[in-house]
């Protein structure tokens, strides 16, 4: 009963983001935009943290290069937009296999450290390779052209990017949210818990979390394809390893342990910057506050700490 | 002196720096098993407070030397009593988390008090200008802070090896419920420990405000900077700081002079090499990760 009106719940969350370009002010598409695509950000970071138990901090490598990989094709190719995202997937993947390759081997604190060191092989990269990918100003002057598929959109009106963002999000986190619910989904789970036991069991750890880290990797660089004509720029602050940080705040702000904790974090976090900032330049302060509460008193997050007191309260 | 003569004392003197900052990282690591983010956080409060001592009340640079690290260290106490407490028992990712949330804090409040310009400390009389030692012209304030970092590793070596303090900080990092068997007070040694950590990245953020214009980013740039000298080093190890601190200094000092095209990729191809062949870093020690 209570999961059926969990699901009436998303519907209408959904039908509520599908009237967003009419029932609010222009302004609002934007910040709904960024919250979709900085939501599947962290969902596709979550997969690997929440599910599987890896803290990366070099997530937003395969965010960024997304961008740029999307930057590039409007440029140099000027092929379709939905080509543009698959390219930004394939190229998030690849990198996604070699710098996991190496960094599954480790563990914990070490595996951070990985990470990080690769993001920041990659920013570092982007930032001094200036004749490709224009340095520290980032590849910008770029038009959108054609949707694909036949469809004829007019890419460059907010509204309907946004329309062309809430759905390609929507379909990606159902795919997303398959991979959760299956069988692998169950084995990244127990890798999390016990990992020797997983092992003990015969299936190759490193293997299952390699995997896991290719799909979010190729997640992230969705996200990221889908960033750079929103932002009409992909330049080295999205490989950042502050960008790293920004969906492990929005795992945490939402809740690692369900699937739609990490869009209610990506909310938050958007919408509490959005308003903070109008009346206070402070709003890093209030975040270090509230991410500090968070991770002492509701490690759960805001959405795992309401289900879970919900699904209590009268069976 | 030669290019390569002063590319070498750079290095030093950046290596050195590295030193003071990232061996406090280490020491609480090893002993409380926390990867404090914050601690560049730390370090940068240490450079204002020594900003606000120095210019504002008109202190020498001695007294801000002696009492700005003091302030940092009492704020660190007040956060282990108050947050990091919560954490203690938990997985290694939230003091990561934490500890992050309190760079966030830290950063805001010096952008808050100091603002977000750029800020400069005169180094004092006795270290300004340069010296001539073999016919080259060296700064002062360089050859001060290998003087300081050679200090402070002599005093490092001889507090761990040497003290009653030292072996009751290295008997916690090994078993922290078998010290406390033997009637030592962990508790306070945790405080203490994280006080100290504090404190020595206050000191290198004292040190380091004549020579860096002081921002509200530098913390930030610093925190990663001592992520690589642990890990190259070894996390947890003391000598392994120094040697990491070395090391990057060279890569800093000779790289960034003859290899500027990739100077900023290098610190990170190192410390992901160390990492792939020697995760425990190169003096460290124990089963791999």
């Amino acid at each position: 009963m209570k999961i059926k009106i969990l699901w009436a719940l998303l519907a209408l969350v959904i039908v509520g983001l599908i009237a967003v370009p009419w029932i609010t002010s222009y302004f609002y598409i934007f910040i709904f935009t960024e919250i979709l695509i900085l939501g599947l950000f962290a969902a596709s970071f979550n997969l690997i943290f929440g599910y599987t138990g890896m803290l990366s901090f070099g997530h937003a490598a395969f965010f960024g290069i997304g961008s740029y990989a999307m930057a590039l094709v409007l440029i140099h190719l000027e092929w379709p937009f939905v080509v543009g995202l698959l390219l930004s997937m394939g190229v998030s993947a690849l990198l996604a296999l070699i710098i996991g390759f190496f960094c599954v081997r480790l563990n914990e604190v070490y595996f951070a450290m990985l990470t990080l060191a690769f993001g920041m092989m990659v920013f570092a990269i982007a930032y001094q390779w200036r004749s490709v990918t224009n340095g520290s100003d980032g590849l910008a002057g770029f038009s959108l052209g054609s949707f694909g598929l036949g469809l004829d959109l007019t890419l460059a009106n907010p509204a309907v990017y946004y329309h062309v963002v809430l759905a390609i999000v929507v379909i990606a986190s159902a795919v997303l949210y398959l991979v959760c619910r299956s069988s692998f989904g169950m084995i990244l789970r127990a890798i999390r818990q016990n990992p020797e036991r997983v092992s003990f069991a015969g299936l190759n750890v490193r293997t299952y979390r390699l995997v896991a880290f290719v799909i979010a990797g190729s997640f992230a660089g969705l996200a990221g394809g889908l960033m750079a004509p929103f932002l009409r720029v992909a330049s080295p602050e999205l490989l950042h390893w502050s960008m790293s940080a920004e969906p492990i705040l929005m795992a945490i702000l939402g809740g690692t342990g369900y699937f739609l904790g990490p869009f209610v974090g990506s909310a938050v976090f958007v919408l509490l910057e959005t308003w903070i900032t109008s009346f206070t330049e402070s709003w890093m302060l209030v975040l270090g506050i509230i991410l500090a509460l968070m991770v002492i008193f509701f490690r759960k997050g805001l959405l795992g700490t309401v289900l879970d007191w919900w699904m209590e309260i009268k069976k | 002196m030669s290019g390569i003569g002063s590319a070498l004392l750079n290095s030093l003197d950046i290596g050195l720096l590295l030193f003071i900052i990232a061996v406090g990282l280490n020491i609480v690591f090893g002993v409380l098993n926390i990867i404090n983010f914050a601690h560049g956080a730390l370090y940068m409060l240490g450079a204002y407070l020594a900003f606000t001592l120095i210019n504002i009340v008109g202190m020498p640079f001695w007294a801000a030397l002696l009492l700005a690290p003091l302030g940092v260290a009492i704020l660190a106490v007040l956060i282990d009593r108050f947050l990091l407490r919560h954490i203690y028992s938990r997985d290694i990712a939230d003091s990561l988390l934490l500890t992050f949330a309190l760079l966030l804090i830290i950063n805001e409040s010096v952008r808050m008090i100091w603002g977000s310009g750029i800020q400069v400390v005169q180094p004092p009389q006795l270290l300004a200008g340069s010296m001539d030692i073999m016919g080259s012209s060296i700064p002062t304030y360089s050859l001060f802070v290998i003087v300081m970092g050679l200090a402070l590793l002599a005093g490092l070596w001889f507090l761990f090896n040497r003290t009653r303090i030292g072996r009751i900080m290295r008997a916690a990092a090994l078993d922290r419920d078998m010290a406390e068997v033997l009637c030592i007070n962990t508790r306070l040694v945790v405080t203490g420990v994280f006080a100290f950590g504090a404190w020595l990245a206050a000191v290198g953020g004292v040190i380091a405000a004549p020579m860096r214009a002081l921002d509200p980013g530098m913390g930030d740039k610093i925190i990663i900077e001592s992520f690589i000298v642990v890990v190259i080093g070894g996390l947890g190890s003391f000598p392994g700081a120094l040697l990491g601190a070395i090391i990057l200094g060279l890569i800093h000092g000779v790289g960034g002079r003859y290899f500027p095209e990739v100077n900023m990729l290098l610190p990170f191809l190192g410390m992901a090499l160390v990492l792939l062949f020697k995760p425990n870093g190169i003096m460290g020690k124990g089963a791999a990760a």
